[in-house]
């Protein structure tokens, strides 16, 4: 079990993280930009368990900020999905280039 | 190398080329399945890195939650079998750059780091322990934060809501009895000039 470096964790944590930012910096589509999004706050999930168990293994509190950003990550969710189905019954388009009217 | 060691590469393989193929596929509804996979894939790590609860969690609201409500905006938002137009080359090439460059500089200061564990004893996640931990006002508690995260998901709630409300609409009696549906923002002042 403990065969297993924590730096191997650390880059599956890393290269999932930079693959979320990968997919934010080339979709223009707003529920993929959130997917992304999603991509990389579970990075820092795994992050903060990683820690927990490899170097404070008699606390808890890598797991507490793990259900916390879980919960967080719902309730985001919820609000862009809610924006999202909103812009869409006014502009008839989710990419981001369309919503410019707050531009200047 | 254990049997361990070889499920816990397996497992990061699958998550990490499921997320590079939800963030590159053109089809919405297929990034949407290959982002369902990859969840699992972390979930399961939380499996390997023996934390239950978590992972038990991470499914129900990432994968029983999220991803539907996610599927459902695709659904309601645009024809799913479509594809989306490719990112510009220009563009694919400048991010794949930084992002390559990020990862290589973050991953150099990591493997450069020596990590020293704190204590030795075993670690071992009780449902038990984290709910009392949870609840306790004492120092090391988290009461309050738990008290300001219901709080932000009530707001949240309450914020959906009335961000997703059509403009509602208000029936209006006009001279000869008859219900008049008018919509309450642009035309209020006609309406009013109607009924007097």
């Amino acid at each position: 079990m403990q065969q297993i470096p924590i730096e191997h964790i650390l880059f599956v944590s890393t290269a999932l993280f930079f693959i979320g930012m990968y997919g934010l910096f080339t979709r223009r589509n707003m529920i993929t930009m959130l997917m992304s999004i999603e991509l990389i706050l579970n990075s820092v999930n795994i992050n903060f368990v990683a820690f927990n168990k490899y170097l404070f293994p008699g606390k808890l509190d890598g797991i507490f900020f793990t259900i916390f950003i879980i919960t967080v990550a719902a309730a985001e969710a919820a609000i862009t999905i809610a924006i999202i189905i909103n812009l869409y019954r006014t502009h008839k388009s989710i990419d981001v280039e369309d919503a410019t009217e707050l531009k200047y | 190398m254990s049997a361990s060691s070889v499920i816990f590469y397996i497992i990061s393989a699958c998550t990490l080329v499921t997320a590079l193929l939800a963030v590159t596929t053109p089809r919405i509804f297929r990034s949407a399945i290959w982002l369902l996979f990859s969840l699992i894939g972390v979930a399961s790590l939380y499996f390997w890195m023996e934390v239950e609860f978590i992972a038990a969690v991470q499914i129900i609201v990432y994968v029983g939650g999220i991803v539907v409500l996610i599927i459902f905006s695709i659904f309601l938002t645009q024809e799913s079998g479509a594809k989306m137009p490719k990112p510009a080359l220009k563009r694919a090439l400048f991010s794949a750059l930084a992002v390559l460059f990020g990862f290589a500089f973050t991953y150099n200061l990591i493997s450069k780091h020596a990590f020293t564990a704190t204590s030795t004893q075993p670690f071992a996640v009780n449902v038990s322990d984290i709910g009392e931990q949870m609840l306790n006002p004492t120092e090391y508690g988290y009461l309050l934060p738990f008290e300001v995260v219901s709080i932000l998901l009530l707001a949240a709630m309450i914020g959906c809501i009335v961000i997703a409300m059509k403009s509602p609409v208000k029936k209006v009696i006009s001279e000869n009895g008859k219900g008049v549906l008018a919509p309450r923002n642009e035309h209020k002042e006609e309406v009013d000039e109607v009924t007097s």
